[in-house]
């Protein structure tokens, strides 16, 4: 099929859905996890929060807000990161990146917002936040909760279009096949429900030239959304001014979480497909992620300088450095930033998979140790208030976070989302 | 004590004395225990010396200091130290008074305190403001160059005031802009609570050094936290009752001037606790926003009705820690034990990838040999 307009017209060559097994033993055991989580989850709206949850009076906000909510979706900004280089910047070579980046971050706020729904103490009150007379616009809470709610759509519609080709090439065999087996059970007619399928692909190749023609406003809007409620997710702990530790409580906040999540998301992006490649066995994208890397270290050089200059300019320095717990976390996150972005100004360690993944962990783990520091180790409500997750508590994070993966893991087989591979054939097809 | 005493400050009974002692050491946030100490400091022999300078000012701050309705703390003041030299104040004049200036100087070197009141004009070598025939600035380095500490009292003499106001034109400056090298106490206000100066000059008495200063160098017992934090109105505040106009209803009933421009929330002072003229009395208390006249930034520079960002708008909800037990649930044994685990594994998987990973620089061929060879 060609497509003479639209910013996915390359897209039939970009991209190929990766034919490969879907029931393999790592999806048996992250579908475990994740029925695990979701029984936990159960039990938290039958028996309520306590239930499950360490969360008390003190510490209202646990880890399922800190992992999430705040860290989740900065680990979820690849596609916004991605997408910040492709479209903003013309960098249009990183765009085979861009699918599996945008559906990571699908899944990332998709689950943000559920855990949210979990978290909150009465969640039946949550229609409200439909109804805008009950809106509290001067809430930077309520930015995060409909910005997170708006991406999470904007970013369905990114993905549209990968589902979309997929519908146009399918011959439903698979489902031909199941219903020529169980012809006559359930009452199903092969014929009515092939034609209804026939008419879904119609419906497809009818709405895709059309969904191509207004997907960079959506795209526009996908790059405004993160750059809204990132900052807010910092401005959030601008109130706790008695509560946070004055390492981490400054009026950069929001400035410091908006740069955290661009070079958490470039360096997701790495490690994601660089992890991909290596799972599912194909070439490494070497020369898209050794341009990423080129960008990490300006961002964190300028987070840093921030950081520092801001701890100076409040005369923390002292504290940052008194090696006490506080300054201890501080350090390690600083240090894990810092080392990564150090390595990554060599060319040689830019170009070498190994370094790339090494530094890359070590980027998304400090950065990530950074919002924990935030929201959580740095955090105190004083009176002697304690937090530590429960297990169960943990386990339903386990549970979302095994969910992201694995709905991953079977939907770069089911649509094309993956980079195609260029000359050679394509690997082992297996079953689609 | 008879009208003319109370006048003129004559005498001081024992009873407002030691009073005016006690209320000065609450001021510093001391411990009522210490103030027979500051009494006693507050009576010692050895006067320390004082020259109080005017430059561009209204000498409302001396004013405010002898006009209180109960004279104590200004007879106080005076009484516990010498005063050298004080422009309104002496009876000298002419070559008279530099001349007591000029010994006064000489013979306490190192040793007098100066208070400065006013600020100092800058702009054309400071030709807009002259006493016998030295420019402000000239007078004020001399002065500073022999003292032991700086008292900047108000807010021109701490940060220009209304002088360096838009378009400031002498160029005017508070002391702290001029000298560098030596200990500088500010007491901004417009003008500052008499008892503010009382405080600090019988806490360097009593303890022979300068209290805790802020950033901006005022004493924190008096400028360490907002007016807002100790308004009578701050009720009206947490419930969102606002005086809508000067004279409104809302106005009469006595609710929050915030929404009228009252600087409160962002005004480091002691107004709202220690007021003036010793009958409790402050701007808030009749009616009339605060125009904010310590910080630097907020008077002359901001109008009286302009509002305040508020940062922190819901109450400070931290109470004194009256239970301090344990509470909530800590780290269980299992919980870290799996949690250790996990994280172990994890660390250890990505080193094995790291390991298993190509290092150095890859061609296509190669990355593509490699993931074929891992295929088979």
């Amino acid at each position: 099929m060609t497509r003479t307009r639209g910013i996915n017209r390359m897209s039939h060559d970009e991209f190929q859905v990766h034919r490969a097994k879907i029931l393999t033993p790592s999806f048996w055991v992250l579908l475990t996890l994740t029925l695990i989580g979701f029984a936990l989850i159960a039990v938290r709206f039958i028996w309520g929060i306590g239930a499950v949850s360490n969360m008390n009076d003190g510490y209202p906000w646990g880890i399922w807000i800190t992992y999430d909510v705040a860290t989740g979706t900065a680990i979820a900004c690849g596609g916004y990161a991605v997408a910040i280089l492709v479209y903003i910047r013309n960098k249009m070579h990183y765009h085979p990146l861009i699918r599996s980046a945008v559906l990571t971050s699908l899944f990332g706020y998709g689950l943000a917002g559920l855990s949210v729904m979990v978290d909150v103490g009465r969640p039946w009150n949550a229609y409200n936040f439909f109804i805008p007379s009950q809106w509290q616009i001067n809430s930077a809470m309520f930015e995060v909760a409909l910005c997170v709610m708006a991406y999470t759509t904007v970013l369905a519609i990114e993905f549209l279009p990968a589902v979309l080709s997929r519908l146009q090439q399918t011959n439903w065999n698979s489902a031909r096949a199941f219903l020529d087996k169980h012809h006559g059970r359930f009452g199903l007619d092969t014929e009515i429900i092939l034609a209804k399928f026939e008419k879904l692909r119609q419906w497809a190749l009818w709405v895709q030239p059309k969904l191509d023609k207004v997907l960079i406003f959506i795209i526009v809007l996908g790059i405004t959304l993160p750059t809204m409620h990132q900052s807010s997710l910092g401005s959030l702990m601008l109130i706790a001014s008695t509560k946070l530790h004055p390492l981490w409580h400054t009026g950069f906040l929001p400035l410091l979480f908006l740069i955290n999540c661009l070079f958490i998301g470039y360096s997701i992006a790495i490690l994601e497909s660089i992890i991909s490649s290596y799972a599912f066995k194909r070439p490494f994208e070497s020369e898209q992620l050794t341009g990423l890397a080129s960008i990490t270290p300006y961002l964190t050089t300028i987070w840093l300088s921030v950081m520092v200059g801001d701890l100076i300019w409040r005369g923390q320095l002292g504290n940052a450095l008194s090696l006490d717990f506080y300054s201890g976390f501080f350090l390690l996150e600083f240090g894990l930033v810092a080392s990564g972005s150090i390595i990554l100004l060599f060319r040689r360690n830019r170009q070498s998979m190994r370094w790339l993944f090494v530094t890359a962990v070590l980027i998304v783990l400090g950065g990530a140790l950074y919002r924990f520091n935030v929201y959580l180790i740095g955090f105190n409500p004083g009176q002697g208030w304690r937090y530590f997750p429960s297990l169960a508590e943990l386990m339903i994070t386990v549970g979302i976070v095994a969910f992201e993966i694995l709905a991953y893991k079977v939907l770069v087989k089911l649509f094309p989302v993956l980079p195609r591979l260029h000359g050679h054939e394509e690997p082992t097809a297996v079953k689609a | 004590m008879s009208m003319t005493g109370q006048l003129f400050g004559g005498s001081v009974s024992r009873r407002d004395f030691i009073k005016t002692c006690v209320a000065a050491t609450a001021v510093m946030g001391l411990p009522f225990g210490l103030a027979s100490k500051v009494a006693a400091a507050a009576q010692a022999p050895d006067r320390p010396p004082v020259i109080w300078l005017h430059f561009q000012e209204c000498t409302g701050c001396s004013e405010t200091l002898l006009r209180a309705n109960h004279p104590t703390p200004a007879t106080l003041l005076l009484d516990m130290i010498s005063l050298d030299y004080h422009e309104t104040l002496m009876a000298g004049s002419g070559h008279q008074a530099e001349k007591s200036l000029h010994d006064s100087m000489q013979a306490n070197h190192g040793k007098y305190i100066l208070i400065v009141e006013g600020a100092i004009p800058t702009k054309e070598h400071g030709i807009y403001c002259k006493v016998g025939g030295k420019t402000a600035l000239e007078s004020l380095r001399s002065a500073a160059a022999g003292a032991a500490a700086i008292i900047s009292i108000g807010t021109c003499a701490s940060f220009g005031g209304i002088q360096a106001a838009a378009p400031n034109p002498t160029g005017a400056v508070g002391v702290r802009d001029i000298i560098k090298d030596k200990p500088i106490i500010n007491i901004p206000g417009c003008p500052p609570s008499p008892y503010n100066l009382l405080s600090t000059v019988l806490y360097y008495l009593t303890f022979k050094k300068l209290p805790e200063l802020d950033q901006m160098g005022r004493p924190k017992f008096a400028y360490g936290r907002r007016i807002h934090e100790h308004c009578e109105r701050r009720p009206h505040f947490d419930a969102g009752r606002f005086a809508k106009a000067y004279g409104h209803t809302t106005h009469a009933e006595g609710y929050c001037l915030y929404k009228l421009g009252c600087k409160g929330p962002a005004t480091y002072a002691n107004c709202s606790v220690q007021r003036f003229n010793d009958v409790g009395v402050w701007p808030v208390s009749v009616g009339h926003p605060c125009i904010g006249c310590t910080e630097p930034d907020i008077m002359f520079n901001m109008t009286i009705a302009d509002k305040v960002q508020i940062h922190e708008p819901t109450p400070f909800d931290s109470y004194a820690p009256v239970d301090l037990r344990e509470k909530g649930t800590g780290a269980s044994p299992l919980t870290t034990g799996l949690l250790g685990l996990a994280a172990g594994a994890a660390l250890g998987a990505g080193a094995m990838m790291a390991r298993k990973l190509p290092d150095g620089e890859q061609s296509a061929e190669q990355t593509e040999e490699e993931s074929h060879g891992r295929k088979e």
